[in-house]
Protein backbone atom coordinates (compact mmCIF):
# COMPACT_ATOMS: atom_id res chain seq x y z
CA UNK A 1 0.00 0.00 0.00
CA UNK A 2 1.48 2.95 -1.51
CA UNK A 3 0.16 5.67 0.94
CA UNK A 4 -1.82 3.71 3.33
CA UNK A 5 -1.31 5.43 6.42
CA UNK A 6 1.62 8.41 5.71
CA UNK A 7 4.40 8.40 7.96
CA UNK A 8 4.74 4.39 8.36
CA UNK A 9 7.16 3.67 5.11
CA UNK A 10 5.23 1.06 4.45
CA UNK A 11 5.96 -1.88 6.51
CA UNK A 12 2.80 -2.10 8.61
CA UNK A 13 1.19 -5.12 7.34
CA UNK A 14 -1.82 -7.71 9.31
CA UNK A 15 -3.59 -8.35 6.20
CA UNK A 16 -3.36 -12.02 4.61
CA UNK A 17 -1.15 -12.53 2.04
CA UNK A 18 -1.05 -15.26 -0.94
CA UNK A 19 1.48 -17.84 -0.67
CA UNK A 20 0.79 -20.20 -3.65
CA UNK A 21 -1.72 -20.56 -6.06
CA UNK A 22 -3.38 -23.42 -7.46
CA UNK A 23 -6.23 -24.16 -9.90
CA UNK A 24 -9.64 -25.58 -8.94
CA UNK A 25 -11.95 -26.58 -11.42
CA UNK A 26 -10.70 -23.47 -13.46
CA UNK A 27 -11.10 -21.40 -10.40
CA UNK A 28 -7.75 -19.46 -9.07
CA UNK A 29 -7.30 -20.50 -5.66
CA UNK A 30 -4.95 -19.78 -3.32
CA UNK A 31 -3.05 -20.94 -0.15
CA UNK A 32 -2.82 -18.18 1.96
CA UNK A 33 -0.91 -17.03 5.61
CA UNK A 34 -3.59 -18.14 7.24
CA UNK A 35 -4.25 -21.85 5.71
CA UNK A 36 -0.75 -22.20 7.19
CA UNK A 37 -0.62 -20.69 10.86
CA UNK A 38 -4.07 -23.00 11.25
CA UNK A 39 -2.37 -25.72 10.31
CA UNK A 40 0.69 -24.74 12.76
CA UNK A 41 -2.28 -24.39 15.19
CA UNK A 42 -3.60 -27.69 14.48
CA UNK A 43 -0.60 -29.52 14.59
CA UNK A 44 0.24 -28.32 17.85
CA UNK A 45 -2.86 -29.27 19.84
CA UNK A 46 -2.77 -32.79 17.61
CA UNK A 47 0.56 -33.10 19.51
CA UNK A 48 -1.01 -32.13 22.64
CA UNK A 49 -3.79 -34.34 22.39
CA UNK A 50 -1.48 -37.14 21.65
CA UNK A 51 0.82 -36.43 24.76
CA UNK A 52 -2.20 -36.45 26.96
CA UNK A 53 -3.42 -39.39 25.58
CA UNK A 54 -0.27 -40.86 26.26
CA UNK A 55 -0.90 -39.55 29.86
CA UNK A 56 -3.77 -40.37 30.21
CA UNK A 57 -3.27 -44.46 29.21
CA UNK A 58 -1.15 -44.78 32.09
CA UNK A 59 -2.98 -42.31 34.54
CA UNK A 60 -2.04 -43.28 38.08
CA UNK A 61 -5.08 -42.86 40.92
CA UNK A 62 -3.00 -39.81 42.80
CA UNK A 63 -2.35 -37.85 40.05
CA UNK A 64 0.98 -35.86 39.34
CA UNK A 65 2.49 -33.39 36.40
CA UNK A 66 1.48 -33.31 33.26
CA UNK A 67 -1.78 -35.91 34.02
CA UNK A 68 -2.33 -33.09 36.61
CA UNK A 69 -2.78 -30.64 34.52
CA UNK A 70 -4.74 -32.53 31.65
CA UNK A 71 -7.18 -33.46 34.18
CA UNK A 72 -7.58 -29.62 34.98
CA UNK A 73 -8.20 -28.38 31.57
CA UNK A 74 -10.93 -31.64 30.89
CA UNK A 75 -12.61 -30.26 34.48
CA UNK A 76 -12.59 -26.96 33.67
CA UNK A 77 -14.14 -27.28 30.51
CA UNK A 78 -16.97 -29.58 31.46
CA UNK A 79 -17.45 -27.52 34.61
CA UNK A 80 -18.22 -24.49 32.20
CA UNK A 81 -20.47 -26.64 30.13
CA UNK A 82 -22.43 -27.92 33.49
CA UNK A 83 -23.10 -24.81 34.41
CA UNK A 84 -24.95 -23.16 31.53
CA UNK A 85 -26.55 -26.13 30.04
CA UNK A 86 -28.01 -28.32 33.04
CA UNK A 87 -29.19 -31.62 32.11
CA UNK A 88 -28.10 -31.54 28.08
CA UNK A 89 -24.54 -30.69 28.82
CA UNK A 90 -22.96 -34.41 28.58
CA UNK A 91 -23.99 -34.43 25.07
CA UNK A 92 -21.77 -31.27 24.21
CA UNK A 93 -18.53 -31.91 26.33
CA UNK A 94 -16.79 -32.44 23.44
CA UNK A 95 -17.98 -29.89 20.99
CA UNK A 96 -18.27 -27.48 23.33
CA UNK A 97 -14.52 -28.23 24.64
CA UNK A 98 -13.01 -28.67 21.28
CA UNK A 99 -14.15 -25.20 19.86
CA UNK A 100 -13.22 -23.83 22.84
CA UNK A 101 -9.43 -24.64 23.14
CA UNK A 102 -9.17 -24.47 19.49
CA UNK A 103 -10.33 -20.84 19.69
CA UNK A 104 -8.23 -20.05 22.67
CA UNK A 105 -4.99 -21.31 21.00
CA UNK A 106 -5.75 -19.45 17.54
CA UNK A 107 -6.50 -16.54 19.38
CA UNK A 108 -3.40 -16.25 21.49
CA UNK A 109 -1.41 -17.70 18.88
CA UNK A 110 -0.54 -13.82 17.81
CA UNK A 111 2.18 -14.52 21.05
CA UNK A 112 4.02 -16.75 18.83
CA UNK A 113 4.09 -14.49 16.21
CA UNK A 114 1.69 -16.47 13.84
CA UNK A 115 -1.11 -14.28 12.39
CA UNK A 116 -4.05 -15.25 14.33
CA UNK A 117 -5.92 -17.24 12.19
CA UNK A 118 -9.32 -16.50 13.71
CA UNK A 119 -8.36 -13.04 12.60
CA UNK A 120 -9.95 -14.30 9.31
CA UNK A 121 -13.21 -13.98 8.40
CA UNK A 122 -13.09 -17.33 6.65
CA UNK A 123 -11.91 -19.50 9.97
CA UNK A 124 -14.51 -17.61 12.30
CA UNK A 125 -17.63 -17.45 9.56
CA UNK A 126 -17.84 -22.07 9.76
CA UNK A 127 -17.65 -21.78 13.30
CA UNK A 128 -20.88 -19.52 13.38
CA UNK A 129 -22.32 -21.43 10.85
CA UNK A 130 -21.57 -24.88 13.06
CA UNK A 131 -23.42 -23.37 15.98
CA UNK A 132 -26.01 -22.31 14.13
CA UNK A 133 -26.68 -25.66 12.12
CA UNK A 134 -26.65 -27.28 15.56
CA UNK A 135 -28.60 -25.09 16.94
CA UNK A 136 -31.65 -25.68 14.00
CA UNK A 137 -31.08 -29.12 14.72
CA UNK A 138 -31.74 -29.34 18.16
CA UNK A 139 -34.76 -26.96 17.68
CA UNK A 140 -36.15 -29.36 14.66
CA UNK A 141 -35.11 -32.51 17.09
CA UNK A 142 -37.43 -31.28 20.40
CA UNK A 143 -40.07 -28.92 19.05
CA UNK A 144 -43.48 -29.61 16.92
CA UNK A 145 -43.63 -28.07 13.79
CA UNK A 146 -46.73 -26.34 15.19
CA UNK A 147 -44.31 -24.74 18.26
CA UNK A 148 -41.97 -23.49 15.92
CA UNK A 149 -44.27 -21.76 13.44
CA UNK A 150 -45.88 -19.85 16.66
CA UNK A 151 -42.07 -19.20 18.19
CA UNK A 152 -41.32 -17.53 14.78
CA UNK A 153 -45.16 -15.59 14.43
CA UNK A 154 -44.34 -14.62 17.95
CA UNK A 155 -45.56 -11.49 19.30
CA UNK A 156 -48.58 -11.57 16.91
CA UNK A 157 -50.90 -14.92 16.76
CA UNK A 158 -50.00 -17.79 14.69
CA UNK A 159 -52.57 -17.32 11.78
CA UNK A 160 -51.37 -13.82 11.10
CA UNK A 161 -47.53 -14.45 10.01
CA UNK A 162 -46.68 -10.28 10.04
CA UNK A 163 -43.41 -10.53 11.90
CA UNK A 164 -42.52 -13.97 10.47
CA UNK A 165 -39.92 -12.03 7.94
CA UNK A 166 -38.52 -10.21 10.93
CA UNK A 167 -37.87 -13.09 13.43
CA UNK A 168 -36.19 -15.14 10.10
CA UNK A 169 -34.17 -11.99 9.67
CA UNK A 170 -32.98 -12.26 13.58
CA UNK A 171 -31.84 -15.75 13.36
CA UNK A 172 -29.96 -15.29 10.42
CA UNK A 173 -28.26 -12.71 11.87
CA UNK A 174 -26.98 -14.83 14.65
CA UNK A 175 -24.21 -16.92 12.99
CA UNK A 176 -23.04 -13.67 11.40
CA UNK A 177 -22.96 -11.57 14.34
CA UNK A 178 -20.92 -14.51 16.25
CA UNK A 179 -18.48 -14.73 13.56
CA UNK A 180 -18.49 -10.93 13.38
CA UNK A 181 -17.62 -10.52 16.98
CA UNK A 182 -14.66 -13.04 17.24
CA UNK A 183 -13.31 -11.70 13.86
CA UNK A 184 -13.24 -7.98 14.54
CA UNK A 185 -12.59 -8.77 18.24
CA UNK A 186 -9.45 -10.34 17.07
CA UNK A 187 -8.49 -8.46 13.56
CA UNK A 188 -8.57 -5.36 15.97
CA UNK A 189 -5.93 -6.59 18.24
CA UNK A 190 -3.94 -7.33 15.43
CA UNK A 191 -4.02 -4.28 13.41
CA UNK A 192 -3.43 -2.72 17.01
CA UNK A 193 -0.23 -4.53 17.51
CA UNK A 194 0.73 -3.94 13.62
CA UNK A 195 0.10 -0.29 13.73
CA UNK A 196 2.03 0.44 16.96
CA UNK A 197 5.01 -1.46 15.46
CA UNK A 198 5.17 -0.17 12.24
CA UNK A 199 4.28 3.46 13.55
CA UNK A 200 6.44 3.53 17.18
CA UNK A 201 9.40 1.27 16.19
CA UNK A 202 11.82 3.50 17.40
CA UNK A 203 10.35 3.10 21.16
CA UNK A 204 8.60 -0.16 20.49
CA UNK A 205 10.92 -2.09 23.20
CA UNK A 206 9.77 -4.03 25.96
CA UNK A 207 6.33 -2.11 27.18
CA UNK A 208 4.28 -3.27 24.31
CA UNK A 209 4.01 -6.91 26.14
CA UNK A 210 1.72 -5.16 28.12
CA UNK A 211 -0.40 -4.70 24.89
CA UNK A 212 0.13 -8.29 24.07
CA UNK A 213 -1.68 -9.48 27.51
CA UNK A 214 -4.51 -7.23 26.63
CA UNK A 215 -4.98 -7.59 23.13
CA UNK A 216 -3.74 -11.26 22.68
CA UNK A 217 -4.38 -12.64 26.07
CA UNK A 218 -7.17 -10.81 27.94
CA UNK A 219 -8.91 -10.08 24.51
CA UNK A 220 -8.68 -13.40 23.37
CA UNK A 221 -9.50 -15.33 26.23
CA UNK A 222 -12.46 -12.88 26.74
CA UNK A 223 -14.17 -13.75 23.06
CA UNK A 224 -13.19 -17.64 23.14
CA UNK A 225 -15.91 -17.69 26.65
CA UNK A 226 -17.64 -15.13 25.20
CA UNK A 227 -18.12 -17.27 21.80
CA UNK A 228 -18.64 -20.52 23.51
CA UNK A 229 -21.05 -19.05 26.39
CA UNK A 230 -23.42 -18.17 23.10
CA UNK A 231 -23.20 -21.05 21.75
CA UNK A 232 -24.74 -22.98 24.33
CA UNK A 233 -26.92 -20.08 25.64
CA UNK A 234 -28.53 -20.79 22.06
CA UNK A 235 -28.93 -24.70 22.01
CA UNK A 236 -29.89 -25.10 25.27
CA UNK A 237 -33.07 -22.43 24.66
CA UNK A 238 -34.06 -24.77 21.96
CA UNK A 239 -33.95 -27.61 24.26
CA UNK A 240 -36.96 -28.90 26.69
CA UNK A 241 -35.90 -28.14 30.71
CA UNK B 1 -17.81 12.33 -12.67
CA UNK B 2 -14.17 11.89 -12.19
CA UNK B 3 -12.20 12.58 -8.69
CA UNK B 4 -8.72 11.65 -8.70
CA UNK B 5 -7.22 9.36 -6.26
CA UNK B 6 -5.93 11.15 -3.74
CA UNK B 7 -9.89 13.19 -3.23
CA UNK B 8 -11.28 9.33 -3.00
CA UNK B 9 -8.83 9.02 -0.39
CA UNK B 10 -8.66 11.84 1.63
CA UNK B 11 -12.70 10.91 1.68
CA UNK B 12 -12.45 7.17 2.71
CA UNK B 13 -10.24 8.22 5.84
CA UNK B 14 -13.31 11.27 6.45
CA UNK B 15 -15.33 8.21 6.77
CA UNK B 16 -12.96 5.89 8.46
CA UNK B 17 -12.86 7.92 11.26
CA UNK B 18 -16.35 8.79 11.01
CA UNK B 19 -17.50 5.03 11.33
CA UNK B 20 -15.33 4.52 14.78
CA UNK B 21 -17.61 7.11 16.18
CA UNK B 22 -19.86 4.34 16.49
CA UNK B 23 -17.61 3.01 19.66
CA UNK B 24 -19.32 5.82 21.78
CA UNK B 25 -22.58 3.81 22.72
CA UNK B 26 -21.09 0.52 23.85
CA UNK B 27 -18.63 2.25 25.31
CA UNK B 28 -21.57 3.85 27.19
CA UNK B 29 -22.90 0.72 27.20
CA UNK B 30 -20.47 -1.46 28.79
CA UNK B 31 -19.80 0.84 31.68
CA UNK B 32 -23.81 1.10 32.70
CA UNK B 33 -23.30 -2.53 32.53
CA UNK B 34 -19.87 -2.83 34.42
CA UNK B 35 -21.40 -0.16 37.32
CA UNK B 36 -24.90 -2.69 37.55
CA UNK B 37 -22.34 -5.54 37.76
CA UNK B 38 -20.33 -3.62 40.88
CA UNK B 39 -23.23 -2.85 42.99
CA UNK B 40 -24.47 -6.55 42.17
CA UNK B 41 -21.07 -7.16 43.75
CA UNK B 42 -21.64 -5.36 46.74
CA UNK B 43 -24.84 -6.26 47.50
CA UNK B 44 -24.33 -9.83 47.56
CA UNK B 45 -20.55 -10.74 47.26
CA UNK B 46 -21.29 -14.53 47.64
CA UNK B 47 -22.73 -14.66 43.75
CA UNK B 48 -19.25 -13.07 42.76
CA UNK B 49 -18.48 -15.55 39.67
CA UNK B 50 -22.01 -15.36 38.66
CA UNK B 51 -22.14 -11.65 38.10
CA UNK B 52 -18.99 -11.47 36.76
CA UNK B 53 -19.98 -14.25 33.42
CA UNK B 54 -23.12 -12.32 33.01
CA UNK B 55 -21.48 -9.45 32.71
CA UNK B 56 -18.80 -10.21 31.21
CA UNK B 57 -21.32 -12.02 28.32
CA UNK B 58 -23.24 -8.90 28.42
CA UNK B 59 -20.59 -6.62 27.58
CA UNK B 60 -19.32 -8.68 24.66
CA UNK B 61 -22.81 -8.41 23.14
CA UNK B 62 -22.99 -4.67 23.54
CA UNK B 63 -19.76 -4.64 21.80
CA UNK B 64 -20.70 -6.04 18.88
CA UNK B 65 -22.16 -2.58 16.90
CA UNK B 66 -18.82 -0.68 18.26
CA UNK B 67 -16.67 -3.10 16.25
CA UNK B 68 -19.29 -3.24 13.17
CA UNK B 69 -18.23 0.20 13.16
CA UNK B 70 -14.82 -0.57 13.47
CA UNK B 71 -14.65 -3.08 10.59
CA UNK B 72 -16.63 -0.50 8.00
CA UNK B 73 -13.75 1.80 9.36
CA UNK B 74 -10.81 -0.81 8.24
CA UNK B 75 -12.12 -1.78 5.10
CA UNK B 76 -12.27 1.76 4.30
CA UNK B 77 -8.49 2.08 4.94
CA UNK B 78 -7.31 -0.79 3.95
CA UNK B 79 -9.36 -2.48 1.28
CA UNK B 80 -10.19 0.75 -0.26
CA UNK B 81 -13.64 -0.48 -1.77
CA UNK B 82 -14.38 3.14 -3.74
CA UNK B 83 -11.14 3.54 -5.74
CA UNK B 84 -11.99 2.73 -9.17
Amino acid sequence: MPHGILLSGGDIDFMVHGVFQYSFFGHKVWITTTHICLLIVVLILIGFSIAANIAMKKAKEIPSGFQNFVEMIVEMLDGMVDGSMGKAAPAFYNYIGTIFIFILFSNISGLLGLRPPTADYGVTLPLGVLTFLIVHYNQFKYNKPKDIWADMCSPLPPWLPIWFPINLISEIAVPISLSLRLFANILSGTAMMALLYGLLKWIALGWPAALHVYFDLFSGAIQTYVFCMLTMTYISSQRPE
Amino acid sequence: MDFNENFILGCSAIGAGLAVIAGIGPGVGQGIAAGHGAAAVGRNPGARGEIMSTMLLGQAVAETTGLYGLLVAMLLMFVKPLMP
